[in-house]
């Protein structure tokens, strides 16, 4: 068995291409903070997929060349980006009436832990000496058609992010709809975590080592 | 005749009272109306209550207003940012309260605030930490969580175009918080980039309708706080 995890699975990039794969033609997607933004830079040639940012605005297109930048044209993570031909802007009610509205077909997220029924903790790990902080998460798993969870499959210190039950504050219950790590996509499903894909050099019998909660496979 | 067209931002604020609730735009620094902020520093009301969705970035504006000791209690979604060093000192320090509110849920509760609707059902935070406490009722087999509108005595927003009506434009994602907050507030305070003539604003594109707003001070040339924070630079100059 393999047991350097450095030297199997996916690269985060080869992750996000993965994600995109899975958003058809037409999709209204937003996408969350860090990992998740990788997933634009990997829309398949001839599918159209407009992004929605929080901050009021659908048609996000991509980071500004150097010298053009607008700070009053930013992302949720507060970096300057364009808008593409066919963008419009929103105030900030109009925005999460899109979201918990159900409007938008899918929210690509990061995870601190994510539990076997599909509950997400990605807010705050709970330390008495955090700053809690939870912007838009909360409004975006209850109104979002498809959750989806981009993340490395384990933390740094190799500690299992998909749980039995997460020990973290959560973000939302049963709110997950697929997991995507380094290592497999996953399917969250009434029947339990079925495994729908594994990266090259990653076993079953060694992706079950690396999780806390019980897999299936397809 | 009808001019909300105020002649100093020293004159906008004047009557902003100790212990005022004070709504004001941004997210981060896009839309964040650092001069007025300032100006309100200059001028010193003590123990607000600021609900803006962050806590400012570096030593200006929002926390600016914050390291001057005169902001009791934050109400916001997203507390911290890359650069904020001001309330994380001060909170741990137990100096300021915070309320914690999911962005959507800040941002409905402004709205409703603004529309005269005292409370409401959302489906965000159920079954998390920031719904204890709270009312929750099911609805079609889902449950949800009771939020109360907010309303302020006072906003303050920035803007791009405004004419002596009150009617706002704003620039791209500078708008986010600015219209529910000129709705919310019982006296609204926007600084514009530039004002222009009645009619001149299309009325099929006026963003914030007038009557929402009462005071408007032209600041032509707002800063850039990132450029600000950058520079390490600090209110009071």
């Amino acid at each position: 068995m393999v047991t350097d995890e450095k030297k199997i699975g996916w690269e985060m990039n080869e992750v996000a291409q993965k994600v995109a794969l899975d958003i058809p033609d037409g999709s209204y997607v937003n996408l969350g903070i860090g990992i998740p933004e990788l997933v634009a830079g990997y829309v398949p040639e001839g599918r159209e997929v407009i992004y929605h940012t929080e901050n009021g605005l659908l048609g996000m297109g991509p980071v500004p060349p150097a010298g053009e930048e607008d700070p009053e044209l930013i992302n949720a993570g507060k970096k300057c980006v364009t808008a593409i031909p066919g963008a419009c802007f929103f105030h900030h009610a109009d925005s999460f009436s899109m979201i918990r509205g159900g409007h938008l077909d899918y929210c690509v997220l990061g995870a601190l832990q994510i539990s076997e029924n599909g509950d997400l903790a990605n807010w705050s790990t709970g330390e008495p000496k955090a700053i809690p902080a939870v912007g838009g998460a909360m409004d975006l798993i209850a109104g979002v058609k498809n959750i989806f969870v981009i993340s490395q499959h384990n933390t740094k210190t190799g500690d299992p992010k998909i749980v039995k039950q997460c020990s973290y504050p959560l973000t939302g219950k049963e709110v997950v709809n697929r997991i995507y790590t380094n290592l497999a996509i996953i399917d969250v499903t009434s029947d339990g975590l079925v495994v729908r894909e594994l990266a090259p050099g990653v076993s079953f019998d060694y992706l079950q080592s690396k999780t806390e909660a019980r897999l299936k496979e397809k | 005749m009808i001019n909300k067209v105020v002649g100093s931002l020293k004159e906008a604020i004047t009557d902003i009272f100790d212990g005022a609730i004070i709504m004001i735009s941004g997210f981060g620094e896009a839309g964040s109306p650092i001069e007025l902020i300032h100006t309100l520093i200059d001028h010193g009301a003590k123990n607000l209550t600021v609900v803006s969705n962050n806590t400012g970035s570096g030593h200006v504006g929002l926390a600016a207003l914050i390291e001057n000791r005169q902001v009791k209690k934050m109400i916001c979604s997203f507390p911290r940012t890359a650069n904020s060093k001001v309330f994380p000192e001060l909170y741990h320090n137990g100096e300021i309260e915070l309320e914690l509110v999911p962005q959507g849920t800040l941002a409905e509760r402004i709205r409703a605030g603004g529309a005269g609707i005292p409370a409401f059902y959302t489906p965000a935070s159920v079954n998390t930490p920031l719904a204890e406490g709270k009312e929750t009722r099911v609805f079609n087999g889902h449950k949800y969580v009771l939020e109360h509108g907010i309303r302020a005595d006072f906003s303050l927003v920035k803007c791009k175009t405004a004419d002596r009506y009150g009617n706002l434009l704003y620039n791209k994602t500078a708008r986010n918080f600015g219209p529910i907050m000129c709705m919310a507030a019982n006296i609204s305070i926007v600084q514009a980039r530039e004002i222009v003539e009645l009619g001149a604003i299309d009325p099929e594109v006026v963003v914030t309708p007038g009557i929402f707003v009462q005071r408007v001070v032209h600041v032509s040339n707002p800063a850039d706080e990132s450029r600000l924070v950058a520079e390490d630079r600090r209110y009071p100059w």
